[in-house]
């Protein structure tokens, strides 16, 4: 380091790539060190790891509770990817071998059980548990509780909706069977008629079953895992509504392969008059190209689309109501999503870990998190909130759904039982309602004590 | 494999020197022997450690029940998790579905991949040119490939499927989506065939096809009794590859489908095991498996094909 830079003239050429080199090895060590340096005189680092989507959300956050601490800790925010599977990939890799960079983690609602089972969170301590209790809709809390514990804070929370248009059904449809009805009767009149929904094989065929199966007043399995799906009839009813909505002439020849974003761009597209889908879809909408739908497609008198200026768009015409239910008589009980943070047992220190999570969840970052990243919040106060109301003008019936939720099975085999129910029920047109609960209830034995594979 | 395909040249040299007894090693010989021990080492300590390890890691946490996200239920249950996928339904059908795109991709392969060694063998204007554009899909990233081809036969997104009768979805159904994935091999892949069958084209001497077109062959007696027995090692070198690789297709099924309407193959099968279900017991039981069987693939290849394996003595033919 010492070494004069510029090389005297008498010096030969020849030596000179010695000499960069040196000097190069010398700046690179210099930099090692001032690192190393600074790392150890700040605060303690905790890194909150979270999806890639809305990343900036939790970075800000992130940022903010930093300013927060005072110089207590500083929370720097890491993405992971995209995909849920990817992100719990790379967290048990991680936790697995031990990684002390992970303090903080955002946690989908399912993964509760399982990594509370494998160790790889703390739970909470009592007192920091009530106090997260306090304000928190009663369904998101649910899904950080497993064994009588909480294991993580809820952040964001989403539920599904029925999305529909006011031309080609002035009344929205009650129950599943009134909109299967109503689809194949517009079907009838060469109508766009097709029910949106997610059933491709993946986590939202579950998702939608679950849904149909706790609305019918059945279970898939209970928390100390006994299984519950071929109890009493509900399985097979909720098997039979998925069968009859996939199979109608008047069904979206891809719904076998469809997912969340497939159900919006076809309603945007002007061919579906219903899909059940997150408030996301109403964002989209009234977002300009290429974010957004723009307003969806022109449409003509009769409601079908058009490439024709007719001044009239999807937009003008697109309304929401509660999910469809399957008892007449009964609220559709909606299978709730969304993202918890926990707090990692191989992290550093975890009791500041803990009070920076309750500060990751705070009213600002929940209204951001809502406002930009189009997830809403599990604080119930936040509902009254204007800024809030604005941007969501289905808060209403999102808090009405969240108060009569459902969640998904709390076991710590849930990924495996998710993967054998969305291979037997897909393509949702050809389950057979009576024979698929007995191979379900068999399937998900194996799952949940890890026997048997998962396809 | 190459172990496997110098094992019969091995056992020629050792019939060729017979049972007389080895002659006394001398000193030189015998240090000389030692330094080229000590220079294979550093290759044989890095074989081991990136090759052999993995592999008997894989063996031995084949034999355990070994779950993620039960660390407490660890334990070493022999051979039950053999048994377990050898006794499944899925293990079968993902099995069937890769054995019915490997035998279809590579014989499609195959078909054009000489056709199209043929061509750019007799090419004369623009010979550059048509290698460089036939090797152009392989040249292309197959998960990129892949999306392409899945964008194309979605109907509202693509063109291939707007060419189809309306409502026809070919991703949604098993047949018409192993139909999608095979043609996508066959794109990607073909070139690599030709170009290995175009290096065996190259072993066909010119005056052999001549003399026989003067004695009255026709082009399909001479291609079929002169080039393809000449490009036996060329044949069999292409042929291999192509079916290993095929039988560990994954990329493009991952990509496609997924694994969704029954188009998982053993390798969709033992990542979801794997990386899915964290079940590692289970999971490196199916990877030891497919080890297994591709052993087995490129054993068989190599009795079938005899002496024209690649190593072989050629006198021996």
């Amino acid at each position: 380091m010492g070494q004069p830079l510029d090389p005297p003239p008498e010096q030969p050429r020849l030596h000179r790539g010695r000499r960069g080199l040196a000097a190069a090895t010398a700046v690179i060590a210099a930099a090692a060190l001032t690192a190393c340096g600074s790392e150890a005189a700040g605060p303690p680092v905790l890194n909150f790891y979270t999806p890639a989507d809305n990343a900036s959300g939790y970075a800000a956050a992130a940022e903010a509770c930093t300013e927060e601490a005072a110089g207590r800790y500083t929370v720097v925010q890491q993405t992971l990817p995209k995909s849920a599977d990817d992100q719990r990939l790379q967290l048990a890799r991680r936790l697995v071998a031990g990684d002390e960079a992970v303090d903080l983690m955002g946690l989908d609602v399912t993964w509760t059980a399982e990594f509370a089972e494998a160790g790889w969170i703390e739970p909470w301590p009592e007192d920091i548990a009530t106090e997260i209790r306090e304000g928190t809709l009663e369904g998101p809390y649910e899904t950080a509780v497993y064994q009588d514990r909480l294991w993580a804070a809820p952040l964001n929370t989403n539920t599904q909706l029925l999305w529909y248009r006011t031309d080609l059904a002035p009344q929205p449809p009650q129950t599943w069977d009134e909109m299967i009805e109503m689809s194949e009767a517009l079907h009838e009149q060469d109508l766009p008629s097709y029910i949106e929904v997610q059933a491709a094989q993946y986590e939202g065929i579950v998702v939608w079953f679950n849904t149909l199966l706790t609305s019918a007043g059945g279970q898939i399995v209970s928390e100390d895992g006994e299984v519950l799906i071929d109890d009493g009839p509900a399985a097979m009813q909720a098997a039979s509504i998925m069968q009859r909505v996939a199979s109608s002439p008047a069904a979206n020849p891809s719904l076998s392969v469809s997912q969340e974003n497939d159900g919006r761009l076809s309603m945007e597209a002007g061919l579906a008059p219903f899909q059940v889908n997150y408030p996301f879809v109403n964002a989209s909408i009234n977002t300009p190209p290429p974010d957004g739908g723009g307003g969806g497609t022109f449409i003509d008198e009769q409601g079908r689309p058009t490439n024709v200026d007719t001044g009239r768009r999807v937009i003008d015409v697109f309304a929401w109501a509660p999910y469809p239910r399957v008892d007449p008589n009964e609220p559709a009980t909606v299978t709730i999503g969304g993202l918890n943070i926990g707090v990692s047992t191989t992290g550093g220190d975890q009791e500041l870990a803990f009070e920076a999570a309750a500060c990751l969840r705070n009213r600002d970052a929940q209204l951001r998190n809502a406002l930009e990243g189009g997830v809403p919040p599990t604080l119930e106060a936040l509902y009254s909130d204007p800024a809030f109301q604005a941007e969501y003008p289905a808060w209403e019936a999102i808090l009405d759904s969240l108060r009569n939720s459902s969640v998904r099975p709390k076991t710590p085999a849930y990924t495996s039982i998710s993967i054998v129910l969305a291979d037997l029920l897909n393509p949702p047109a050809e389950i057979n309602p009576e024979a698929i609960v007995p191979r379900m209830a068999e399937q998900i034995e194996g799952a949940v004590n890890s026997e048997g594979l998962v396809p | 494999m190459s172990v496997q395909a110098t094992a019969p040249a091995a056992e020629t040299e050792r019939r060729a020197q017979g049972k007389r007894p080895r002659p006394p090693i001398s000193q030189g010989a015998r240090s000389e022997r030692r330094l080229a021990f000590l220079l294979c080492a550093p290759a044989v300590i890095i074989m081991l450690a990136v090759t052999a390890y993995p592999i008997g890691y894989a063996v031995w946490l084949s034999l355990q029940r070994y779950d993620l996200r039960f660390p407490d239920d660890r334990g070493f249950i022999g051979l039950s998790n053999y048994a377990t996928v050898l006794t499944s339904g899925y293990w079968w059908s993902a099995f069937a579905v890769t054995m019915i795109i490997t035998v279809i991709s590579v014989a499609i392969e195959f078909v054009l991949g000489l056709a199209l060694a043929l061509i750019m063998h007799r090419t004369i204007i623009g010979r550059g040119l048509t290698r460089t554009v036939v090797l152009i899909p392989y040249g292309i990233v197959t998960v990129v490939a892949a999306f392409s081809w899945q964008f194309a036969w979605t109907p509202g997104t693509g063109y291939l499927a707007n060419l189809l009768p309306a409502g026809s979805a070919p991703l949604t159904d098993q047949v018409a989506s192993i139909a999608v994935i095979i043609l996508a091999e066959v794109w990607k892949t073909t070139p690599f065939m030709a170009l290995l069958l175009l290096a065996g084209l190259a072993l066909v001497p010119d005056d052999l096809l001549k003399a026989a077109q003067v004695d009255g062959a026709s082009p399909w007696q001479r291609l079929t009794q002169i080039i393809l027995p000449m490009m036996k090692p060329a044949i069999l070198v292409a042929l291999l590859f192509r079916t290993l690789d095929a039988f560990r297709i994954f990329d493009n099924i991952y990509i496609l489908t997924n694994g969704s309407n029954g188009t998982g193959s053993v390798s969709i099968l033992g990542y979801n095991n794997l990386f899915r279900a964290f079940n590692l017991g289970l999971g490196s039981a199916i990877s030891v498996l497919i080890f297994i069987a591709v052993a087995l693939i490129a054993f068989l290849f190599i009795k079938l094909f005899g002496a024209a394996a690649p190593g072989a003595e050629p006198e021996r033919r």
